[in-house]
């Protein structure tokens, strides 16, 4: 139990006060004056607003490091297009004879990729009209909404000292119950939306509740659990597809029947852009989690217990039923991402695989998002617009989709340790830096 | 402060009073016994239930009475469980709980048998030994990449990532080069690399293992699937027509009824998996290397005080690792399947499962992964006679088994000590 604890920093687990510049200028120039001096006018740390931004810009802060990550996943990303194009690991046979035509091909290969990556999530310059114009934005928000609550399940979790690998089957909960309202129940419009929404959340509560009663019981680990329920929800998803009542009459492969209008999100900007108020929910649940987080009794207990279990016991927190709360509301979160992509405009009925990554993608969306709640919406966003601009890259430029989750894995593998990236790029240490993501705890 | 924590101690309850372990599994064992017998006799029809020893119909066969067949072994698991609840020796426990969960399955074959439309109420013993080896066999590699891992003291959540790649460069460097030993050599080197980036991280920057080994399978995912379709599809002559490895025949072994045919007329990695669990669990428990690796994953602290380089035993643990798991991938790609997108499918956290409810143990790695490849093939063949019995359900069946394992229904599992915990000298 010695080496328990790396000597690199503890966990993250504050609540969110990261305002690199102002905690640096304090550092730098105000550490040896005594603070507060009421009396003088003139604090020695009047021009350091600039200077310390520009000092700060290349230190180790969580901001350059996403950066700089996100940056060093684009060159690998590029290394392995150039690689897999036969025409232009051609111009590389004759590299030191003509190196132009290599560096050219190359770098319209990439720049080409990336390009429409861009004007797939962001903006496209050639668009026009209103509709044209928003309609990246319009699936960036589209991919988003789903990973900011399985961001923010995973996050929960984590801070709770939980590690929920189980976003994945508590969304394909979500997905079936949510579903199941959505084309069983008949109800009026409004009400029927809140129906189904709920029903995914009960559903996601459900899956989440099990390995967090096993853990308070019987102390069976959480990983292991939530990755085994992940695929028992999976089989359960296909077998429940193809049942009567359930499948579509209509059809012979695996669908269900699609959802009742009234059960579904209304969309935000018309019935061409696919961007639906999931997004909206997605906001108020992050707003939610914080809250609840940094301002309620249950969220002290949480981090308290996450912090450290036998310390939170002996000042009176029941541990047991913090670990079954924080995996309930893990699981309604994740619960609700599924709701959100079934009742939302991605499907409208259940198919096997629905439910796409989004549980794993949770995962790594919290992450990145050093698991702070705004900070998993901000992640959620990026993530959904590798996806957005994923889906035109392949398209236009015909570079395979997967090439969006090779950047995602790999930002956060550098994400995850800063310290690599520093030594890449020889950066400063930061005053004020806790980048250590991970907690270091074993089975 | 005491008082706090029995109410909240978050551990196993202790076996306590009347209700020890052994009659909590003997009482279900009467359980699961009594729904064989009265259940599925009931349901059985009385069409003999044939236990043919060859790969169809024909041939000797075991046969028996369907229904008489389910009350039978139904009440042989009965007895088996009022065994273990009378009370019995330790050393018999496992051996009766065998007997049991085997007197449960029988009966419940039996229905299944006697119950399938006429004609087809049989059981071909070969297909079914063989499937259950060919099925297990990713597993067996899995779990032991998992046992060479976990036992230093590092949790590999990778094993899927790991066999992906495997299989991925098997496939790959296979039919560049047109070698099928090019390609079992690439294909270990793929595992490794998997590994290397897991070593690097895990021991080097102290990155959550857990943490690590999710990315890297969502890594491997991404990698061989982008490979996949910018090089595999377009030219899949060339780049996805890896030759394969033939089967051998091994002289005399062969011709024994039934284990002959499906297991000594196998290919290398059949032969080289039940090799791998042999030696490992030699080289785990009676050689230096074996104590030096459960050493530093239970106590590194100490391992290192008797000099002991821990640091570098984990590494090469991890490393190895990758190359079986490697290895493992590539008995899809070198023998069975060209390779497809996310070709795995889970098997790498089956894999994991197998581990676990094998206790970090070679041999039990082994068996576990056996019964997981037995719960597939059933679902198979199920299927093939069209059974009422979802296969999705017979697909959970590991998963569950794991979940109730690690829950300590079925015997407590414990990891190594230092399992997942990084080691920092000093």
């Amino acid at each position: 139990m010695s080496n328990a604890v790396p000597p690199s920093g503890s966990p993250d687990k504050e609540p969110a006060t990261e305002t690199p510049a102002a905690r640096t200028a304090l550092g730098t120039t105000g550490s040896a004056e005594p603070a507060t001096t009421p009396g003088s006018p003139e604090p020695p740390r009047r021009p350091s607003l600039g200077q310390a931004f520009l000092e700060n810009l290349w230190a180790a802060n969580t901001f350059t490091v996403t950066l700089l990550s996100l940056f060093l996943a684009m060159v690998v990303g590029a290394v392995l297009m150039i690689v897999s194009d036969p025409e232009v690991v051609a111009t590389y046979s004759y590299f030191t004879a003509r190196p132009g035509d290599a560096l050219q091909a190359s770098w319209a290969l990439v720049s080409d990729a990336y390009a429409n990556m861009f004007r797939g999530a962001v903006f496209d310059p050639g668009a026009v009209g209103f509709q044209a114009a928003m309609s990246p934005i319009s699936e960036t928000l589209t991919y988003t909404a789903p990973l900011v609550f399985t961001g923010l399940s995973v996050a929960l979790a984590f801070r709770g000292g939980l590690f929920n690998i189980g976003a994945q089957g508590q969304a394909t909960m979500g997905v079936i119950l949510a579903a199941l309202a959505g084309f069983l129940l008949p109800l009026p419009p409004g009400l029927h939306l809140a129906v189904a929404v709920l029903a995914g959340a009960l559903g996601g509560a459900i899956w989440g509740f099990i390995p967090g009663i096993l853990k308070a019981r019987t102390g069976a680990h959480e990983v292991i659990n939530t990755i085994m329920l992940n695929y028992i929800a999976m089989y359960f998803l296909t077998w429940l597809i193809v049942q009567n009542g359930v499948q579509d009459p209509n059809r012979t492969d695996a669908i269900s029947r699609p959802v009742d209008a009234s059960a579904q999100l209304p969309r935000l900007f018309g019935d061409t852009l696919r961007a639906h108020s999931g997004i909206i929910l997605a906001v108020l649940a992050t707003w939610a989690v914080a809250w609840l987080l940094n301002r309620s009794t249950l969220g002290f207990e949480l981090r308290a217990v996450g912090a450290n279990p036998d310390a939170a016991r002996t000042a009176g927190i029941s541990v047991t039923r913090t670990y079954v709360l924080i995996m309930v509301f893990a699981g309604v979160l994740a619960g609700l991402g599924g709701s959100t992509m079934v009742l939302g405009s991605t499907a409208t009925a259940l198919t096997p695989l629905i439910v796409a990554q989004i549980g794993f993608d949770g995962i790594l969306v919290a992450l990145l998002g050093r698991v702070k709640p705004w900070g998993v919406a901000l992640a959620a966003l990026l993530f959904g617009a590798l996806q957005a601009g994923g889906n035109r890259m392949q398209s236009y430029a015909g570079i395979s989709l997967e090439l969006g989750t090779v950047l995602q894995a790999l930002i956060v593998i550098f994400i995850a340790a800063p310290a690599l990236v520093k030594a890449i790029f020889q950066l400063r240490a930061a005053r004020a830096a806790r980048l250590q993501t991970s907690l270091a705890k074993g089975w | 402060m005491s008082t706090m924590a029995v109410e909240d101690v978050a551990v196993a309850p202790v076996d306590e009073g009347f209700w020890t372990r052994t009659r909590k599994v003997g009482s279900v064992l009467v359980g699961l016994g009594l729904v064989g017998a009265v259940l599925f006799g009931s349901l059985a029809t009385g069409e003999q239930a044939r236990f043919t020893l060859s790969e169809d119909s024909a041939g000797a066969a075991l046969s028996i009475h369907g229904t008489l067949g389910a009350v039978l072994f139904g009440l042989v698991a009965v007895a088996t469980g009022a065994a273990m609840l009378v009370g019995l020796p330790k050393r018999w426990f496992t051996l009766v709980l065998g007997v049991g969960l085997v007197g449960f399955v029988l009966s419940f074959l039996c229905w299944q048998i006697s119950d399938a439309q006429p004609g087809q109420n049989f059981m071909p013993l070969v297909n079914i030994v063989r499937g259950t080896f060919i099925l297990a066999l990713p597993l067996i590699f899995g779990a032991l990449a998992g046992v060479l891992c976990e036992r230093s003291g590092v949790v590999n959540v990778a094993i899927e990532g790991q066999l992906l790649m495997g299989a991925f460069s098997g496939a790959l460097f296979g039919s560049i080069s047109g070698s099928v030993w090019v390609g079992l050599v690439a294909a270990a080197l793929g595992g490794a690399f998997i590994s290397l980036l897991l070593a690097v991280f895990a021991i080097r920057y102290l990155v959550d293992q857990v943490v690590m080994g999710i990315v890297l399978n969502l890594l491997a995912v991404g990698v061989t699937g982008f490979l996949y379709e910018r090089l595999m599809q377009t030219d899949a002559a060339r780049y996805n027509s890896a030759p394969r490895f033939s089967n051998w025949e091994i002289p005399l072994l062969s011709d024994i009824p039934l284990l002959g045919p499906a297991l000594f007329r196998g290919n290398i990695f059949l032969y080289l998996g039940l090799l791998l669990v042999l030696v490992l669990h030699i080289a785990l428990f009676r050689t230096r290397w074996g104590l030096r690796t459960r050493s530093v994953g239970e106590h590194p602290t100490a391992a290192d005080t008797l000099g002991v380089k821990v640091l570098r035993v984990r590494y090469r643990n991890v490393l190895l690792a990758g190359v079986v798991a490697g290895i493992g991938g590539a008995s899809y790609t070198l023998a069975l399947y060209s390779f497809t997108k996310n070709m795995i499918g889970g098997k790498g956290f089956i894999a994991l499962a197998a581990l676990i409810f094998g206790r970090w143990s070679p041999t039990g790695a082994l068996l576990a992964a056996l019964f997981f490849g037995f719960a597939d093939q059933l679902g198979t063949y199920l299927g093939a006679i069209n059974s009422i019995i979802p296969s999705q359900f017979l697909a959970m069946l590991p998963y569950l088994a794991t979940i109730l394992a690690v829950a300590g229904l079925v015997g407590r599992v414990r990891a190594p000590a230092a399992d997942g915990k990084p080691y920092i000298k000093g």
